[in-house]
C-alpha cells in the first residue's frame, strides 16, 4: 500500500500521519472523479487542495466525509478506516467542515447554530430534555458558553442573537467556521471558504486560519485563491482530472512545471 | 423570560371558565379545541421543526382513541391504564414505521403517511369484531384518574386543558434543547446536521415517534370524554385539518400550532351559522390567511399587533410636535 502513496520528504512526515488517503476511486456514471488519489497529512498543518474547475477537490471532500461512496481505497484518520462509515459516524471521529454552497441552519439564530455544532460534545435524552431535568439546564448553559467561545475565536460574539439568514455572506461563511469548531475537532476541512469574500474579509480570513492552526487543529483547505494558499498553506497537493498532479510545499508547487502547464499550458494550447 | 409566554396562556387556560361560567363556548368547544392543541403542537414538532410531513396522523389519533375504546370495554382495563397502553402501542408503531417511510422525502414521503393514515382507517371500518366497524363503539367508561371520575363539562375541560398545557410544555422544552436544535437542523440542512454527528434518521425517528404519543394522548382523552368513537373521527380530511391547523399558526412555533388549532376550531363552530356556505368561506379564509400571512396566524397577528403599535406611537409623536 505504501508503495502507492507518493514520496515525501522525511523531514514533514512524522510516524503515523493524522489523514492517511490512498488509491481513492470515485467515479459518478463513466466519468472517473477521484482515479486513485493517495496523500498524507500530518498534524498541526494547514495542508491545501488545489486543481482546476472539476479536478475532484469537492469530490475528494465529500469523499473524506462519507456523503459519496468511494469505490476503492482507503481513508485513514487517526489509525481509523473512515471508509463506509456514515456521515454522523465520522464527524464523531473528529472531523468538521464547512461548505462550498452555504449549509447554515437558515432557521436558526447565530448561536444555535453554532450549538449544533457542539452536538458531539454531550448527550442528552429524548426524557430528559422534556422534562427539562436540572442536568438538562447545566448541559444547556456549558453548550452555550462552547458556542460563545468558538464565535469570540471567529469575532462573531456580537451576532450571536441575529437569525443566520440575515448576516452578509461573508459573515455567513464565519458561521460556518465557528459552527464547524465548535465541534472540536481534530481535523477542519474547509472547501472554499475565501470564495466571495472581498480583499479584507481574505486577509482576515487568512488570520483566522492560523489562528486555527496555532490552537491545534489541522485544516485541510480547498481554496481558489492562491495569494491566500500560497500565504497560509504548509503543504500542497495538486489535483488535475481526478489524479494528484504534485505534492509539496508552496515553494516546490510554484516552482512545478507540471504545475505550470495544467494551470496556463492547457490555457495556452487553447489559444493556439 | 423563556416560559413567560407559556405562563399567560396557561393562565387565560385557567380563567376563562372563571370568567364565563356555566358557557357552551368555553367547556365544550374549549375541551375540542385542547384536544386539537395536543394533536397539532405534535405534528408541528413534526412538519414544522423536523421538516417532514405526515398526512395520516388521524391514524395515531384513531390508535389512542381505539386503545382506550377497545381495553376499557371488552378488557374492562382501567381506563387510565388503557391510556398508557395506547401511548405505548402508538410510540411502538410510530418507531416500526418510521424508518422506512422516513427515507422517503416530500411528495413520495406525503404519499406513504397518506397510505398510512388511509390503511388505518380501513381497518378500523373492516376490523368490526375489535373495532365495532362503521358504527363505532359506545359505552366507553369515563377516565378514572385513581378514584377520581371525572364526570362534566367543566371537569372535563379541567383534564384536558391540563393535559394540553402539559404537551404544550413539553414541546416548548423540546425545542429549545439538543434534541431540538438537532431536529431543526435535520430541517435546515440535513448534510450539514449530519456532518455536525447528528443521526439524521434517528432524529426523524424521534421526531415522529413524539407526535405519535401525542396524537394518541388526544385520542385517548377523546374516546373516554365522548364515550363513544367511530371511524369518522380519524380519516382523511382530519389528517388534512391536522396539517391545516399547524400550516395555518405558522411552523416551527409551538404557539403558532396552538393558534392554529384554537383558530379552526373556532372557526368550525362559528361558521355553523352559515349552514350551506360553511365551506364556501371555511376555505376563503383559510386562503386569505395564508395569502397575507404566509408566515401562519400567530407570526403574521404579532407582527401586525407591533405594527399597529408603532403607528400609533408615531402618530402620538406627530401631534405632540403640532
Amino acid at each position: 500500500m505504501t508503495a502507492m502513496i507518493a514520496p515525501l520528504p522525511l523531514s514533514s512526515t512524522p510516524a503515523s500521519p493524522l489523514l492517511a488517503v490512498t488509491g481513492l476511486e470515485q467515479s459518478f456514471g463513466g466519468v472517473m472523479a477521484l482515479a486513485g488519489v493517495s496523500f498524507q497529512v500530518a498534524e498541526g498543518l494547514v495542508y491545501a487542495v488545489i486543481g482546476p474547475n472539476g479536478a475532484g477537490k469537492t469530490t475528494l471532500f465529500n469523499a473524506l466525509c462519507g456523503f459519496y461512496q468511494p469505490s476503492s481505497g482507503s481513508i485513514r484518520f487517526t489509525e481509523r478506516e473512515l471508509l463506509g462509515l456514515p456521515t454522523h459516524r465520522i464527524a464523531a471521529c473528529g472531523i468538521a467542515r464547512t461548505f462550498q454552497n452555504l449549509q447554515l441552519f437558515f432557521n436558526m439564530t447565530v448561536l444555535e447554530n453554532v450549538m449544533v455544532g457542539c452536538h458531539l460534545r454531550t448527550k442528552t435524552s429524548l426524557f430528559a430534555a422534556a422534562l427539562r431535568l436540572p442536568r438538562v439546564r447545566r448541559q444547556e448553559q456549558r453548550l452555550r458558553d462552547w458556542a460563545i467561545e468558538a464565535l469570540e475565536l471567529c469575532e462573531l460574539a456580537d451576532r450571536a442573537t441575529q437569525s443566520a439568514g440575515t448576516l452578509p455572506y461573508g459573515l455567513m461563511k464565519r458561521v460556518e467556521i465557528a459552527r464547524a469548531l465548535a465541534a472540536k475537532p481534530r481535523l477542519l476541512l474547509l472547501d472554499e471558504p475565501a470564495a466571495g469574500l472581498n480583499d479584507t474579509e481574505t486577509l482576515a480570513l487568512r488570520d483566522l486560519i492560523t489562528r486555527i492552526r496555532d490552537s491545534g487543529v489541522t485544516i485541510l483547505l480547498v481554496e481558489h485563491h492562491m495569494p491566500l494558499v500560497m500565504g497560509v498553506s504548509d503543504r500542497l497537493l495538486v489535483l488535475d482530472y481526478g489524479s494528484v498532479l504534485a505534492e509539496g510545499t508552496p515553494a516546490e508547487i510554484q516552482a512545478d512545471p507540471r504545475v505550470v502547464a495544467a494551470y496556463l499550458g492547457g490555457a495556452v494550447n487553447y489559444a493556439v | 423570560m423563556r416560559l413567560a409566554g407559556f405562563y399567560i396562556f396557561a393562565a387565560v387556560v385557567a380563567l376563562l371558565p372563571v370568567l364565563f361560567p356555566d358557557n357552551y363556548f368555553v367547556v365544550v368547544v374549549g375541551t375540542s379545541a385542547g384536544l386539537h392543541v395536543i394533536l397539532a403542537v405534535g405534528l408541528n414538532l413534526l412538519i414544522g421543526y423536523a421538516g417532514q410531513i405526515s398526512l395520516g396522523h388521524a391514524a395515531f389519533f384513531g390508535l389512542g382513541a381505539y386503545a382506550s375504546a377497545i381495553l376499557s370495554t371488552r378488557f374492562d382495563w382501567p381506563s387510565l391504564l388503557a391510556l398508557v397502553a395506547g401511548l405505548i402501542a402508538a410510540g411502538l408503531i410510530a418507531w416500526v414505521f418510521a424508518r422506512p417511510i422516513l427515507r422517503l422525502r416530500g411528495h413520495y414521503l406525503a404519499m406513504a403517511t397518506l397510505g398510512f393514515g388511509i390503511i388505518a382507517h380501513v381497518i378500523m371500518v373492516q376490523a368490526t369484531q375489535w373495532t365495532g366497524g362503521p358504527d363505532g363503539l359506545a359505552g366507553i367508561p369515563p377516565l378514572n384518574l385513581l378514584g377520581w371520575q371525572v364526570d362534566g363539562d367543566l371537569q372535563w375541560y379541567g383534564v384536558i386543558a391540563a393535559a394540553m398545557l402539559l404537551v404544550v410544555w413539553l414541546s416548548l422544552n423540546l425545542v429549545d434543547s439538543q434534541v431540538g436544535r438537532a431536529l431543526r437542523a435535520v430541517h435546515g440542512s440535513e448534510f450539514a446536521a449530519r456532518m455536525m454527528g447528528i443521526d439524521t434518521a434517528r432524529t426523524k425517528t424521534q421526531a415522529f415517534v413524539v407526535s405519535a404519543v401525542f396524537a394518541a394522548f388526544a385520542g385517548s382523552l377523546f374516546a373516554h370524554q365522548q364515550a363513544f368513537v367511530s371511524p369518522d373521527s380519524f380519516n382523511l380530511t382530519v389528517s388534512v385539518e391536522l396539517v391545516t391547523m399547524v400550516v395555518l399558526g405558522g411552523l416551527a412555533s409551538t404557539f403558532g400550532a396552538v393558534c392554529g388549532a384554537i383558530a379552526l376550531t373556532l372557526l368550525q363552530q362559528g361558521l355553523v351559522v352559515f349552514e350551506d356556505y360553511e365551506m364556501l368561506i371555511h376555505g376563503a379564509l383559510l386562503m386569505a390567511v395564508m395569502i397575507f400571512m404566509p408566515q401562519g396566524l400567530f407570526v403574521g397577528l404579532t407582527q401586525a399587533a407591533h405594527r399597529l403599535g408603532s403607528t400609533l406611537a408615531r402618530s402620538k409623536f406627530r401631534r405632540s410636535l403640532d
